[in-house]
């Protein structure tokens, strides 16, 4: 439902003009919802930064999103996360 | 990545016959200047509250829809969790909230210069919302009035 969640409010800021990556735990749900930009992650519920306390770890989730952000359109537009993007 | 397969047999089964909530047409919005100088605001469904804040019903029918504003200068060591959804397992976001609301790690980006600033307020909301109605006509439209008025250009969305 998190997913899904985020995905609606995604879509709205983005028909106010803001640009936004909506982190995704289910790719399965990505797909249905579409959000317009969503990074999928092979993280398990609960931790969608991955490790608890591992900074530099986030940060790459983080850098990897802002990256996305830069993506052109159209949307949907669906990216998986994987090491060292 | 999770899977539904994951999940108990009731949140299974209820899956099972949900009708997700397609977003069409799907609008998409462009950059129109580089990340280093973007605002950047954060959307998480984590279900957090600041100390003092009104924490979230977890016995609302359908979830609750409602939205917390949380300034950008906040120690998100202070979030408290108040998500109700049982399908997961809240210890890594309680022991760390920056797993799910990394302000922190937002404010480092700003202070490297890897975005422009770091948004005045960001919007802490809880995903467990089945009848999203409500999500979709004020909550939603809410959030996206105050990052506008604070001018995010950017906005990172995180659900558990």
């Amino acid at each position: 439902m998190c997913n899904q969640t985020v995905g609606l409010v995604a879509a709205e800021l983005e028909r106010h003009g803001i640009v936004t990556v909506a982190l995704q735990l289910l790719r399965s749900v990505a797909e249905k919802v579409r959000p317009p930009r969503a990074l999928c992650l092979p993280f398990p519920h609960g931790y969608p930064l991955d490790t608890p306390g591992d900074a530099e770890r986030q940060r790459a989730v983080l850098r990897a999103a802002l990256g996305l952000a830069q993506a052109p359109g159209p949307g949907p537009r669906l990216m998986e996360f994987r090491d060292g993007i | 990545m999770a899977k539904t397969s994951d999940l108990s047999l009731p949140v299974r089964l209820f899956l099972r016959g949900y009708r997700w909530r397609r977003i069409d047409p799907v609008p998409f919005a462009a950059l129109t200047r580089p990340v280093e100088q973007c605002t950047v605001g954060l959307v998480s469904s984590a279900g957090f509250v600041l100390p003092g804040m009104t924490s979230f019903d977890k016995g609302q029918r359908g979830g609750d829809s409602s939205w917390r504003a949380i300034p950008g200068d906040a120690d998100s060591s202070t979030l408290i969790d108040g998500h109700r959804s049982d399908a997961f397992d809240h210890r890594g976001m309680t022991s760390d909230p920056e797993l799910a609301f990394p302000l922190r790690r937002l404010r480092e980006f700003a202070e490297a210069g890897e975005i422009g600033a770091v948004a005045p307020h960001h919007a802490s909301c809880m995903g467990a919302i089945t009848a999203t109605g409500q999500l979709v006509k004020e909550t939603a439209p809410e959030i996206a009035a105050r990052f506008v008025e604070d001018q995010v250009d950017v906005a990172l969305l995180v659900p558990v």
